[in-house]
């Protein structure tokens, strides 16, 4: 049964993989700007696909809300502010691109035989630290999941600079194209037709459905697949969504560009603000078993929360799930901003349905 | 009973893939862009509906069900919407149809019959 069950996942995966190549062929034959960008989210949605075979559901979410729902739009958004259709370019021009991306893709194909073969117990990432971790946690942190627990408390450092590197982002795209709709750009003159009923109904209904799902992603990230960066993405696409249907001035009259921008720099607050309060009370950056002062601490009946031997998990789930908040706060209003800059360059708005 | 149940959620399961992959083919063989989203919409919510249905019965009743049942709801929701939506797009952008009641207009014009090759509409 286990030999028939190895042979499946195999075959799925070969096909997944062989899926790709041609999703990724096809995107390099098409001449149209705008097949490409959808076949490259129809690649997203493969590779969401793959990762979820792969037991990574994590990073599935992420690569489904990012790489085929949030950036096929932004791309699309691009396609505003340049050139409609096919641009011819000369093939000499082309030689010194295409000797690098051979040159690359060799190096990262001699680079897969230097990587450990896929679950291999004996790894460097499986054996040292990998291992530990998947001993300590129970102890330590005192959540189910070992993911969260690693990314949020064990690594909370490096995820406060991927937060601090997302919001950066968002910023230089900002920067480069703007905060929001251009001050010139007058009302739209047609509302909105009335034989796009369907899609506001639709709209309207899974806006809320769409942020109680990031919500739950994110308290969810405890105790399995989820955590900030999945809800923050998750959280992004309601804006983006009631933009492309309802017009970006809609949005923008709810959800004020300023305001974006304000919140993800709080987000970023919120993380660091959290590593301060533990160095306040004596501990490290993020050493969330400092969180609360002893004072505090000891008034919180043990066994509230999980094992009553464990009073201090106590800290390391308040600190987790805080900065998970900051996280989710940067990354979706980062992802908004982003999607406001493109959007609000277009010289006609997005979503007023011609 | 517990092979019975093992063969009718896992032939609904094959039942579902395989009307999915009809809907497929529908989509590379239908003549124009409206039979297309025909064939790809109702083929995807139908099959959809068959392998969730399949896995609802392959998990037995557990919080599992659900959520396979949530997941159908978004599905019957957002496929047809999207569907309505391609058709309007399409619609707008002057796509003629190529079967039916509107072929008779085709002899006047024959140009923007077909699926035309100019970036789908979405330039101005």
């Amino acid at each position: 049964m286990n030999a028939i069950a190895l042979e499946a996942s195999f075959a799925l995966n070969v096909a997944l993989l062989l899926m790709l190549v041609a999703i990724a062929a096809a995107i390099a034959w098409t001449r149209s700007l705008v097949a490409a960008i959808l076949l490259m989210g129809v690649y997203s949605l493969a590779s969401a696909v793959w990762l979820v075979v792969m037991d990574a559901a994590d990073v599935a979410f992420t690569e489904a809300v990012v790489g085929a729902g949030v950036s096929t739009v932004v791309l699309l958004g691009a396609t505003l502010l340049v050139r409609p259709g096919p641009v011819r370019v000369d093939w000499r021009r082309a030689i010194a691109p295409a000797v690098l991306v051979v040159g690359v893709g060799a190096l990262l194909v001699l680079a897969v035989s230097g990587l450990a073969s896929f679950g291999d117990p004996s790894s460097p990432a499986n054996a040292h630290v990998g291992r530990s971790y998947l001993v300590e946690t129970p102890n330590d942190i005192g959540i189910p999941n070992v993911v969260t627990a690693v990314l949020a408390s064990y690594r909370g450092f490096d995820t406060l600079g991927e937060t601090v590197v997302i919001f950066a982002a968002g910023i230089g795209v900002a920067l480069m194209l703007g905060f929001g709709p251009r001050s010139s750009l007058p009302q739209p003159p047609v509302q909105p037709g009335e034989h796009h009923v369907v899609l506001r109904v639709t709209a309207r209904l899974l806006i809320p459905l769409i942020i109680l799902f990031a919500f739950y992603v994110l308290f969810h990230g405890d105790l399995g697949a989820g955590g900030g960066f999945q809800a923050g993405v998750i959280l992004a696409v309601a804006p983006i969504l009631h933009a492309l249907v309802f017009g970006l001035h809609a949005t923008t009259a709810a959800i004020p560009a300023g305001f974006v921008r304000g919140v993800a720099a709080l987000g970023v607050l919120v993380f660091a603000g959290v590593g301060v309060v533990c160095m306040a009370n004596g501990g490290g950056f993020l050493d969330y078993d400092r969180l609360f002062m002893p004072r505090v601490e000891a008034m919180i009946p043990p066994g509230l929360l999980g094992d009553p031997t464990h009073s201090h998990n106590w800290g390391q789930h308040f600190g987790i799930l805080l900065v998970e908040v900051g996280v989710l706060l940067t990354v979706s209003s980062t992802m908004v901003t982003i999607f406001y800059g493109f959007a609000g360059r277009a010289t006609h708005d997005v979503g007023s349905a011609r | 009973m517990a092979d019975a149940i093992h063969w009718i959620g896992g032939g609904l399961v094959f039942a579902g893939t395989l009307l999915t992959l009809l809907g497929g083919v529908g989509v590379v063989r239908f003549p124009d862009v409206y039979t297309r989203i025909h064939a790809a919409s109702l083929t995807d919510t139908g099959g959809a509906t068959l392998v969730l249905i399949g896995l609802g019965i392959l998990s037995g009743f557990t919080l599992e069900t659900l959520k396979l049942a949530f997941v159908w709801a978004f599905v019957m929701l957002t496929t047809p919407a999207a569907a309505n939506a391609l058709a309007n797009a399409a619609f707008s952008a002057g796509h003629k149809p190529r079967i039916g009641a509107f072929q008779i207009m085709k002899g006047e014009s024959s140009e923007g019959a077909g699926p035309a090759q100019r970036d789908g509409g979405v330039a101005p």
